[in-house]
């Protein structure tokens, strides 16, 4: 994944500008920065799911997992009903070793209605592995995770990457993983308006 | 698709799923406009094919800001839009869902309501055949204005206000299918015109509503 002077928007007001970056499988980065930064719309936006304002992000076809704050679960479906959805969707036959990976055997016949917030992650977190993708965007991954699982969720990750796999992930918790670089968005913040960025040329047009 | 449609119809049949809510609203307004029009038996008959259709038609309203909203709260919209299958074919699917739920169960349980109302003995036939052709066409309009307002917290009556004025034509032509066929007229016009209507919706409509739920998830 090549990302090349890229900026974002969060509802028309540009949070991050100039930022480029490479990640190759096998990687992992970290992304840093206070609150309000733009970590989740920069996730949204190498998701597809939003427009970039400016720059260039390169990605090979279909290859992007995205885990939300959310988790994308029905609550009226089992473990094993929700997952098994999410692998037919993406024409993969995992679920058997994704329950395993995320220790959500023993849960499989349970609604996900009477999970815990945890077990809740856990299941969002084992659609990753379902989905058979090479780049995991994760945003905040291990909220309400803990510290057990946070470390099977590390060494999933981990097995990710020896698979050839790639992951950038949001978060403030150290999953155990030394080989990952951190990228600290604070520096590629977006000029205010006042000091010439975007916005101006609103000014100008109506001013 | 099929995954999305097995899943989809699976959440309707279970606990909370909004299966039957339509049916029990179209299932009390033909029992109760009987009783607010009077026993006359040749004002009902004359009424009973815009009834049948006005009730088909608002019942189908009832549950469609859940097409899309439930999707959209629990975070699943915006993994389907990141995931393999198209968002026009996700949109076609949860539409076909959405018209297995609510159209099909309108049109068989239809005949039963029109005796409820007076409807005359050549009319049930049509009736059938206009709710079997039209309601696909209702459950299409709905699936854009589910996604018109998707993410609108209570979308609820703006989606009615955009979406009414859509249903109109489907509407007209509908009850005047029945109303001519209860009658022994020639039909061909407006059965025509219904089918044209729900053909052309489902081909196009969906990707107007795609189109729609990508704004909408920025």
């Amino acid at each position: 994944m090549i990302v090349e002077h890229l900026a974002v928007a969060r509802g028309g007001v540009p949070v991050l500008e100039g930022l480029s970056f490479r990640l190759v499988g096998g990687a992992a980065l970290i992304l840093r920065g206070p609150n309000g930064v733009g970590k989740t719309t920069l996730l949204r936006t190498l998701a597809g799911l939003q427009p970039a304002l400016a720059g260039r992000v390169s990605v090979p076809g279909e290859s992007i997992a995205y885990a939300a704050h959310a988790d994308g679960l029905k609550a009226v479906l089992t473990v094993e009903e929700n997952l098994r959805f999410w692998a037919a969707i993406h024409g993969t036959d995992s679920v058997e070793a994704a329950l395993e990976a995320m220790d959500l055997r023993a849960l499989r016949g349970r609604l996900a209605a009477n999970l815990s917030a945890g077990q809740k992650r856990r299941l969002g977190l084992a659609r990753l592995l379902v989905t058979g993708r090479s780049f995991w965007l994760l945003d905040e991954p291990t909220v309400s995770l803990d510290a057990g699982s946070v470390a099977l969720f590390g060494s999933v990750v981990r097995a990710h990457l020896a698979g050839g796999g790639a992951a950038l992930m949001a978060t403030h918790i150290d999953l155990g993983l030394a080989e990952a670089g951190v990228l600290d968005l604070s520096p590629f913040r977006a000029k205010a308006p006042a000091a010439g960025g975007r916005v101006g040329a609103f000014d100008e047009a109506f001013g | 698709m099929w995954a999305l449609l097995t899943r989809d119809l699976r959440l309707a049949m279970r606990a909370g799923g909004g299966f039957g809510l339509g049916l029990a609203f179209f299932l009390l307004l033909a029992v109760l406009v009987p009783l607010g029009v009077g026993p006359e038996g040749g004002v009902l008959g004359a009424i009973a094919p815009g009834i049948l259709w006005v009730g088909a038609l608002l019942s189908c309203l009832l549950s469609l800001d859940r097409i899309f909203a439930l999707d959209f709260e629990d975070g699943s919209l915006d993994l389907l839009a990141t995931s393999p299958m198209p968002l026009e074919a996700v949109v076609a699917v949860k539409a076909l869902a959405h018209w297995l739920v609510t159209g099909v169960p309108l049109t068989v349980v239809a005949p039963v309501l029109g005796v409820l109302l007076n409807l005359p003995g050549t009319g049930y036939g049509w009736l059938v055949l206009s709710l079997m052709l039209g309601t696909p066409a209702l459950s299409v309009i709905g699936a854009l204005g589910a996604a018109l307002v998707v993410g609108v917290k209570r979308g609820g009556l703006l989606l009615s206000l955009l979406v009414l004025p859509l249903y109109v034509p489907t509407l007209i032509f509908g009850a005047e299918v029945v109303k001519r066929g209860a009658a022994g007229m020639e039909v061909s016009v407006p059965l025509l015109l219904l089918s044209g209507i729900t053909l052309g919706a489902v081909a196009l409509l969906p990707f107007a509503a795609a189109a729609a739920i990508r704004v909408n998830l920025r």
